[in-house]
Formats: structure tokens, sequence, C-alpha cells
């Protein structure tokens, strides 16, 4: 065994880090830094900077205009951006529909889908969830109708993430009633704005919104924007979700936060000592230190294996699971280094001078609860822990 | 032994909570929450006519109570409904100027608003490490530094300010007009402000006044803890409904032995979490007033974020919406920590206890 980096790696990390040095704009590090939520125009533009460098689809082979990164590489440019404190990629598009298309869509699709995704110019959103579906996908209601050419497309979706920013939308709709729910489920991608789809925002526990409702009243589709065979979406809805679960560890967004919540910790006072030395707090920064240590060695065991046997298996479960737990306790200590001081309601401090001291810490609480959210989607951590149970525990 | 209410508390608990869900009501809530000045003056007044801020003062004081349980009656309505009045700073107020022998004539009737400073950002929870400081100035003082979150203070007429006299802590009046008012709303809703204090004139109303501060601060611990025990109450019964309505795989979730055990874990802290704030109130003004104190805030600290979090969790995406009245119970349980003693530092002083 050897936990070093090939030189090969050690290249490509020093490459990326060069290239974050050379082309992330520092106004955009100062936004993700500020914790608040990132405008359009702001993850635009970092999409068409990494869509410049072929570096936009990251999980993409060459063939599609990706870089052909290994799931190891996919890892460091991951740590590396965080590091950077460059945004999250929006995954909808680059992570989510493009897989799909380049192993389920025609000819024509991968022509005219997939180069609109790497220059930034198409913004997916994924709708898959209803009000009645969530974490019982297969039990989804949203109709679609054959009527000569199109489908005619009748339901509600919700909890749509960023849908208020993007331009299209792919959807699980069903277009048989009759057999197992799993079996009459269709892939289709659909234009927002279109008549009849209308988008409405949700409100978030912290205030913010980032999620929305979208409600179907007879929307025509054409059926050559349905993606593999009618029917048959159940595949595609799976194959989708196992590419949801790359990079799902975040092992790079924590890293970054436990910098932030030592860094937090150094700055604050408590009887007359930085908060860092009080061996209470110490404590719990020490031991999420020490999951956070030992689940980069984890995830680096589960991509080694991926990378061996060439797609990711039921360990991505564990990743998820702990991965949120970790990130979640981190945010937990960051709210409460703050003191009261992470109490205010975002944007009621009017003095824009007044800051907490040499903090911005305005962000920090409602990080926290917005961070509550991860441990919800993308299959809740008791749906990881039900995969688990069945694909591992044999019982 | 008898663990019941008297009869005068179970009558007040009731007129409170009757109050409550016939004049502020859930929508009631939100707006005078999350809006500036973030308190509805008239509820306000009729909340004092109720006889609410009288029930936290002694009799010889102008209130008709101000025990331990008194406290805690009051504080869990107000928590059940999750209301953003500020009668913790009323509390803290009325136990300064009981202290003091001061008239409280003004605080009972609801006529005049108080707010009470001790916080500040590099000593957030206790006395040790604070800076602001009082200079004698002909008759009177003059006090310098900065008082965070002080919550209340936004619509007071009158602030109490803890800072230094001679290198001990000492508690003055001031008049909010002369200092400068930095108001913002709270993210659990409420709202507070930042007090700087630049040579802002000020009455002393206590020299050497480290007991009655701690006293202060005892009270408004337990009235938090019973807020958080009335606010653990509610969600654990909003989850549990939610259990046994939403639907997933054919089946009620609230069937699933994954979600059985976890909720009944939460109704076991609530429990503790009831018990200890129960000792607490018994101890108030006691000898171990202090420990049980910090006892209670310390395992309410934990409680009422293990219910915040399990309650967002198991309600799924629901759990995350501001629509849903569960997340603003979640937020307001996570956020007690942060006043008057968090989690650590109230286990500190269990700790401090052990020493000979
Ligand atoms: C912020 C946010 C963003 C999202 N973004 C998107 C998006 O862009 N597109 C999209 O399609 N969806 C999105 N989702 C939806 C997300 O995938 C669902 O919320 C999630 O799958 C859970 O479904 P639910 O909310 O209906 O909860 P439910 O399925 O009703 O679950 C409620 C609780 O019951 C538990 N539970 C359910 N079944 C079982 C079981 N069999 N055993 C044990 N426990 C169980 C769950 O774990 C949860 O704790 C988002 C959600 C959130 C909160």
């Amino acid at each position: 065994m050897d936990l070093r980096f090939t030189q090969q790696e050690l290249a490509f990390q020093q490459e990326v880090r060069d290239f974050l040095n050379a082309s992330l704009p520092e106004h955009i590090c100062a936004a993700v830094r500020s914790g608040a939520e990132l405008p359009r125009t702001v993850l635009q533009e970092w999409h068409e900077i990494l869509g410049r460098k072929g570096w936009l689809g990251t999980t993409w082979p060459k063939e599609y205009g990706g870089p052909g990164w290994t799931p190891v590489e996919r890892y460091l440019f991951d740590v590396e951006c965080n590091r950077a404190c460059a945004p999250r990629i929006v995954p909808f598009g680059p992570s989510m529909l493009g897989p799909v298309i380049q192993n389920f869509g025609t000819r024509e699709q991968k022509d005219s889908i997939l180069p609109r995704i790497l220059s930034g110019e198409d913004w997916w959103a994924q709708g898959y969830s209803e009000p009645g579906a969530g974490s019982d996908l297969a039990s989804l209601k949203t109709r679609a109708e054959r009527d000569g050419d199109h489908y005619v497309v009748n339901g509600q979706k919700t909890w749509t993430t960023l849908g208020q920013h993007a331009n299209k939308i792919f959807c699980l709709v069903r277009t048989k009633k009759e057999g197992k729910p799993q079996e009459g489920i269709s892939f289709l991608m659909m234009d927002i704005p279109s008549q009849g789809l209308e988008v409405r925002p949700i409100r978030l526990i912290e205030g913010g919104y980032e999620v929305n409702e979208v409600f179907l009243d007879n929307v025509r589709v054409p059926v050559s924007n349905l993606v593999g065979e009618e029917n048959k979406g159940w595949t595609i809805a799976k194959f989708l979700l196992s590419h949801e679960r790359t990079n799902i560890a975040g092992v790079g967004i924590s890293m970054q936060a436990l910098e932030e919540v030592k860094s937090l910790a150094r700055r604050m006072i408590r009887k007359g000592k930085p908060l860092i030395e009080d061996p209470l707090f110490a404590a719990r920064i020490a031991r999420v230190e020490i999951d956070l240590e030992a689940m980069k060695i984890t995830n680096l065991r589960m991509l080694y294996q991926a990378q061996k046997q060439g797609h990711p298996g039921p360990e991505t479960s564990i990743l998820k699971i702990k991965g949120t737990q970790v990130n979640q306790e981190l945010r937990d200590l960051a709210r409460r280094a703050l003191g009261p001081v992470a109490a205010p309601f975002p944007g009621t401090i009017t003095e824009a001078n007044l800051m907490f001291g040499p903090l911005n810490s305005e962000a920090n609480a409602a990080t926290y609860f917005n961070n509550r959210k991860t441990s919800i989607f993308g299959g809740s951590n008791e749906i990881q822990r039900n995969i688990l149970t069945k694909a591992m525990l044999g019982l | 032994m008898n663990f019941d209410m008297t009869e005068d508390r179970q009558m007040l608990s009731e007129t409170l909570s009757r109050f409550l869900a016939d004049r502020y009501d859930w929508e009631t809530r939100n707006r005078v929450a999350y809006t500036a000045p973030y308190t509805d003056a008239g509820r306000w007044s009729e909340l004092a006519g109720l006889g609410i801020p009288g029930a936290l003062v002694p009799e010889e004081q102008g209130g008709f109570g101000g025990t331990g349980f008194d406290i805690s009656v009051v504080f869990e309505a107000l928590g059940r409904a999750l209301c953003p009045e500020p009668f913790l700073p009323t509390l803290l107020a009325s136990r300064a100027l009981e202290a003091v022998g001061k008239d409280q004539t003004g605080l009972v009737d609801g006529s005049i608003r108080y707010a009470v400073g001790i916080s500040e950002i590099d000593a957030p929870y206790d006395l040790a490490g604070m800076a602001t400081c009082a200079r004698a100035n002909g008759a009177g003082f003059s006090l310098s530094g900065r008082k965070t979150a002080v919550y209340g203070a936004q619509v007071a007429d009158r602030i109490l300010i803890a800072a230094l006299l001679d290198g001990k802590p000492a508690v003055f009046e001031i008049d909010p007009r002369a200092a400068g008012i930095t108001p913002y709303g709270m993210i659990d809703g409420g709202g507070a402000a930042e007090v700087l204090l630049d040579g802002t004139p000020a009455v002393l109303l206590a020299r050497d006044a480290g007991a009655l501060l701690n006293s202060v601060i005892r009270a408004g611990r337990l009235a938090l803890c019973a807020e958080a025990v009335g606010a653990m109450q509610f969600a654990y019964e909003l989850l549990l409904d939610y259990l046994k309505t939403r639907r997933q795989f054919g089946v009620a979730i609230g069937s699933f032995q994954a979600l059985q055990h976890r909720t009944v874990d939460l109704l076991t802290e609530i429990e503790q979490a009831r018990s200890i704030t129960i000792a607490a109130a018994d101890a108030l003004d006691g000898p171990d007033g202090d420990l049980k104190a910090a006892m209670a805030k310390n395992l309410i600290g934990r409680a009422a974020r293990l219910v915040a979090e399990e309650t967002i969790q198991m309600s799924g995406g629901i759990g995350m919406t501001w629509e849903y009245a569960g997340s603003h119970y979640s937020k307001r349980l996570v956020m007690i920590d942060h006043q008057l003693g968090d989690t650590d530092d109230c286990l500190e002083e269990v700790m401090q206890s052990y020493a000979a």
C-alpha cells in the first residue's frame, strides 16, 4: 500500500492550482467566502470560465468534450476548487444530464444538447420529486400522454433546485399506468418557459429561495425530447442517481469548513483566551477533524475501487451518510463559535459598516440551517441506510 | 411530594395560552417575528393587561409571582406558541431592579420597556472578560464599550448595562437615545440591537454587582430552558402528526422502525429536559441555584438541538421550508443555545463545581 498520490496525480493537482490562481476572479471567491446565496451571474461567469477550459463536465469522457479525468483526478479537482473558494458547479446539466445523454441519447440529442451544457449556455433543472413522491420516487404521478408527435404533460414537480435560473428541465413522467410503478416511467426534457409550465419559488427555513415548485398544465413536449425508450425511464433515473453520488462525500467542502471553524475559533475570545484554547471547544473540533481525516481515506479507497471496477458501488451510501454528518457538524461548530453574533437575520443589519468585529458573520447560522438539507436530498440518509442494509448486510 | 401546579399558576398558564392562540395566531407570530420592530405594541399592552410581566415580579415589587415556577410557567407557554415578544429582557431587568429595590410599576404595567446588556462579542456568556467600563464624571457616570445582541433593545425605553467600575462589574441604567443603537432581526424571530456606548451618560444602580448579575443570568437561563421545553413539546407533537399522515411506499412513514425509535428518543430527551427545568425552577434562589441552572441549560442545549435537527430530518423536504411551522421551532430551539451561556459554557460551570 502507498497512500501517496502518483507523480501524475501530483502534476495534475499542480495544474489545477495554477489554473485556479490564474483564472478564478477575486470577486467570485469573495462572494463564495461571504456564505451568501450566489447570484446566477456569478455562477454563470464561473461556468463559462470552466467551459472555455474544457473543465465543466468533470465526469465526461474526451470524445464528448470532457477532460476524461479519472475518479481520483475529479476528487483532486474538487478539493482544490473548494480550497480556492470557487463556486460549486451547478450539477444538473454537467454532472447529471450530460452522462445520461452520452449513454442513452440519440445522435441528434448528443449533438444539440451536450455542447450547450459545456458552454454553460443551457441551465438545467432536475424534476424528479413530487409532493407525494420523495423517497418513494417510483410513486410519481405526473402524466405524459401521447398526442401525435407530442406528449401532453400534467402534474407537479417540487423541490426543483435553482429552477428559477434554469431554461430547461428534465423530468420523470408516467407514461403507463398499468404494471409495477417503476415500469411506466419515462425521462422527458422540457423547455422553461413552455406554455402551461409555471415555476413558483419555495422559501427555505433560513429565508432564502433556492428551490421551486413546477406546475405542469397541458404542457406540449415534442416526442423527440424523450431520452431512451418510453417506459424505460427508471433505468435512466437510477443511472443518473449513481452520477449524482459521485464526489458525494464533499471532502473538499468539509476541509474548507474545517479551516473556517479553526480560523473563527482563533479569532473569537472567551474568558480572555482564544476559543480554540478552550478544551471543550477544541475537543469538538478535534473529533470532527479525526472523522474527516478518516473519511478522506475512506473516500479515496472507494474511488480507487471504483476506478478498478469501472463504476461506483453501493459504498457511496457510506460516503453520503458520513460526509453529510461531518459537514453538518462543522457548520454547527462555526455557528457556535460566533456565540450571540451568529443570531442576526441576514440582511437586517442596516448599517453597512457595522460588522461583527473582524468577522462578517451574518450568514453563519443561516448556512447551518440551510445545510440541514444535505442529509435529506439526493436520497435521504435513512434511504442510504436502507440501500446499505440491502446491498451489504445480507439481512 | 407534589408535581401538580398550583391553581393560580394553572390559570396563568391557561390564560396566556388562550391569549396566544386567539390573538397571536401563527400568521401574526410570523409577521411580528420577522418584521421590524419585531414586537406588536398593541398586543404587548394586552399581554401586560393579562398580568404576564407581573407574574415575573414578586409581590413586594408590585407583581404577584417571581418564583422559579412562575417564570417557567410563563416561558413554557411563550415557547409553545413561539412568541417573539421580549419577555426575557423584561425578566432580566426585573431581577436587577428587584435587587436594587427600584420601583417596577412601569415594568409590570408594560408602559416602560427594559432591555439588559450583558453580552459582548468577546465575552458573550458571562462576566469574565467583559470590557465595557464606566468612568465617574462629576455627579454621574459615563460608559464606553459595546454590548452585543441585546434582546429587546430595539424598542427599549431604558437599558440596564453591565460595566466595569473600579475593576468590578456594576450595573447602570442608560437612556437608549443617548447611545448608538443598531437594531436588527434575529434568524429565529424577534429583535435585538448592538448598543454602542461612547461616553454615554449613565446612572449607577449597583456597585460590585457580580452576584446580582449572576442572579439575573440564572433567572434568564431558567426562562430559556422553560421556553425550550414548551417549544420542544410542540415541535415533537407536529412531528408525530406528520409521521402519522405522510405516506411513502404505500404506508405512513411512522410505520418505519428507523423513525419510530428516534422519535421515542426525542420523547425521552424532552422528559429529561422537563425534569431538569423543574429542578432548576425549584432551586432558583436557593444555594444550588447557579449550579442547577447551568445543568439545565447544558441539557437543554443538547436536547433542543437534537429535537430541532431530528424534526427537520424526519419531515424531509417539508421540514426545510419557511412555510412549515416546525422549521421555525427548530430555529428557535437551536438559537436558544446562543443566549446566556451555551452547552459548553454551562458544562464547564458544572465541572467547576467539583473543585473543592
Ligand atoms: C433543498 C432541497 C433541494 C432539493 N433539490 C431537488 C431537485 O433539484 N430535484 C428534485 O427532483 N428533488 C430535489 N429535492 C428533493 C429531495 O430529493 C427529497 O426531499 C428527498 O428525496 C426526500 O423526500 P421527501 O422530502 O418527500 O421526504 P419523505 O420521503 O416524505 O421522507 C420523510 C422522512 O421519512 C424518511 N423515510 C422515508 N422513507 C423511509 C423508509 N423507507 N425508511 C426509513 N425512513 C424513511 C425520510 O428519510 C425522511 O426522513 C430537494 C430537496 C431539498 C430539501
